[in-house]
């Protein structure tokens, strides 16, 4: 059964679209607005960070930020709550560490997740090998749970990620934590293309994806990009008016491009 | 069969370990674990090792009777003298295993994490003998009371960065070394310093310090006819600890490994996943991962290795705590009694038997004296304000 982050996403690649998903981190103060402004000015879906103590995929931006969301109290407790008001019309993912979900137990996380009305999670440490309790969990709730191919992955390993995935296949942008880059890495294309040969599945690349003009690059060969780190820096540098009108600017220049 | 076990290829020790890593990073950890596999079953590349741990390192340290601190606690007490070695640690056994292993997969860099700095000095050091370059990550607390050891580092020819993430202590150095690695991990060997981390490194850290425990129990019988009564170490990481239990773990020895009170990850902590590993850890309610506090920074680690967890689970092995002040007891009471001033890490150990002597009497206790106590003696001037 296709869930409802693959569906949506689905039908803006069949409307001859391409996808764009924002991530903001949970907690940090005006996160809320911040992903009311994503969804008003075109954002597809929205992925919502979880702020974990260790963030060993992070890069310093988004560090920063979880690190301030922190220590003004936000827990995932906290954060489900907010969500659970914020009926902002797209579907929502969680990006969160393992140990967040470890700790609270797979299955009442899975319904954590589904009371607060997010369709997908994204659990950047928990590769395929290790995934297995959490993805049936997750299964049974209904979550569809995004797995992330690296460039680093052979292609006898491209397959079986892609196969374990739901809602879309992250294609990792380059050999890195997240974080802003001058230019797109040659290997996100590269990698997306692989990704793309093997699977009918949504493919989006994300880690490095700085900007409109990458955004653009990013989606010639893949159906959307999942944008953090410049989305972060706006909401700490402007707030969610920052926020809006860079969504707004990435979404226009996706929508004007000719694929 | 030997409660020791070799890990399949999931990493597990019992329901620990694992690897829970970004997904950019298993395929190195696997190239590792077959690349570990492959030389360790190598007599070339084990008569290499043998050879650097001979004749740069000094082994086979020897064992140290304390004849008056065994007088004064009523027991017969044994020291490891790990702090013997070239670098004055354990930390080299590792370090010399996992850079030889580096260079023969063709790697040209490595990455390293250090709390108190052994671990780096260890790691630079070895770089430096066989030309690698070296990239040592160091929390800001530990360089400003450890800076002896970051000149160290420096004067080897290693890069030191500082970490001013999270609690700023070997935690968040880990993490910034994982980052690095995920970035550079086409050239890049990420030299681990404890037991712990993702498979293969917990097992892999402890067959290159399992050395230590091996010569220990020869040593040992040669000495006294058979084997202690009680095997003690420190726990931070806990790879000099897993090193000496490894000689001892099918003897009736009683293993203690001894946590500091401010970081306690077996008997404070709950199961928990971080640096790619499942384990003891100390943590809240939601689990983010507490920061660990203690005086020493080798110890200041709010979890422990995998293996420790599954001793500890088993009841194999016991985890004490001891206070930073019976710490700096022990630190004096070995310095005084037996003229070896001991790392702060090892006074955690000495201070345990010190503690415990009165139900120990009679009773032989090998103690693994992991590292010299000369790093330390900056940060004890300030405390031990009577004698500076």
């Amino acid at each position: 059964m296709t869930g409802r982050l693959e569906a949506t996403l689905r039908s803006r690649i069949d409307g001859g679209g391409k996808c764009l998903v924002p991530y903001i981190t949970g907690g940090y103060p005006g996160w809320v607005d911040a992903v009311r402004a994503c969804a008003a000015n075109g954002a597809d879906a929205i992925e919502i960070g979880i702020p974990f103590s260790d963030p060993v995929m992070d890069g310093p931006v988004i560090q920063k930020a979880s690190q301030i969301a922190l220590e003004a109290g936000a827990t995932p407790v906290s954060i489900f709550q907010d969500i659970r008001s914020l009926d902002v019309g797209v579907p929502l993912a969680v990006m969160c560490y393992y140990n967040t979900v470890f700790h609270a137990g797979h299955e009442r996380f899975a319904n954590d997740l589904v009371a607060a009305g997010v369709s997908a999670a994204i659990v950047p440490d928990l590769p395929l090998e290790e995934a297995g309790d959490w993805c049936a969990a997750a299964d049974a709730a209904g979550i569809e749970t995004v797995m992330l191919a690296a460039p680093t992955a052979p292609d006898s390993r491209l397959p079986r990620v892609a196969e374990r995935a739901r809602g879309f296949v992250y294609s990792v942008g380059l050999l890195g934590v997240t974080g802003e880059r001058a230019e797109l890495a040659l290997t996100a294309t590269i990698l997306a293309a692989r990704v793309k040969k093997i699977t009918t599945k949504p493919v989006l690349i994300g880690v490095g994806v700085s900007n409109a003009a990458q955004a653009v690059e990013a989606s010639r060969v893949a159906d959307g990009v999942i944008m953090g780190a410049s989305v972060v820096n706006r909401m700490v540098e402007g707030g969610s008016e920052a926020v809006g009108l860079f969504v707004a600017e990435v979404r226009k220049a996706l929508d004007g491009a000719t694929w | 069969m030997s409660i020791l076990q070799t890990p399949g290829s999931d990493g597990r020790f019992g329901e620990f370990g694992g690897r829970y890593v970004p997904e950019t990073l298993v395929p190195a950890c696997q190239e590792l674990e077959a690349a570990f596999a492959d030389a360790w079953n190598d007599p070339l590349f084990r008569a290499d090792l043998d050879q650097l741990l001979r004749e740069y390192a000094g082994r086979p340290s020897m064992i140290t009777e304390c004849h008056n601190l065994s007088e004064q606690l009523g027991i017969r007490l044994f020291l490891k003298r790990e702090d013997l070695n070239h670098t004055g640690s354990h930390k080299i056994n590792n370090v010399l295993g996992q850079v030889l292993l580096a260079k023969r997969m063709g790697k040209k860099r490595i990455v390293a994490e250090t709390g108190a700095g052994q671990h780096g000095v260890a790691s630079a050091t070895a770089a430096a003998l066989l030309g690698l370059e070296c990239k040592v990550y160091m929390g800001e607390v530990d360089i400003a009371r450890q800076e002896l050891n970051v000149f160290r580092m420096r004067l080897l020819g290693a890069e030191v960065e500082g970490v001013t993430s999270g609690s700023r202590t070997l935690k968040d150095a880990v993490n910034e070394a994982m980052r690095d690695w995920v970035a550079s991990v086409e050239t890049t060997h990420y030299c681990l310093g404890s037991v712990m981390g993702p498979h293969p490194y917990p097992f892999m850290v402890r067959q290159f310090h399992r050395v230590i425990g091996d010569e220990a129990f020869e040593q040992m019988n040669e000495a006294t006819g058979t084997s202690p009564d009680f095997v003690v170490a420190c726990v931070g990481g806990g790879s000099n600890a897993m090193g000496i239990f490894s000689g001892f773990i099918d003897t009736p020895a009683r293993l203690i490994g001894v946590e500091p009170a401010g970081g306690a990850a077996v008997s404070r902590g709950q199961p928990g996943v971080v640096h790619g590993m499942k384990s003891f850890l100390m943590q809240d309610e939601y689990g983010q991962v507490a920061e660990a506090h203690s005086i020493s920074a080798g110890l200041d680690y709010p979890g422990v290795g995998p293996e420790h967890s599954y001793l500890a689970s088993i009841g194999r092995a016991e985890y004490p705590t001891v206070t930073d002040d019976e710490v700096i007891a022990g630190f004096q009471l070995m310095s005084r009694a037996e003229g070896i001033i001991p790392a702060l890490e090892c006074a955690h150990a000495m201070a345990w038997i010190s503690r415990e002597a009165k139900n120990m009497q009679g009773k032989t206790v090998l103690m693994n004296l992991s590292g010299r106590g000369d790093k330390d003696v900056g940060q004890m001037m300030s405390i031990l304000k009577d004698l500076a």
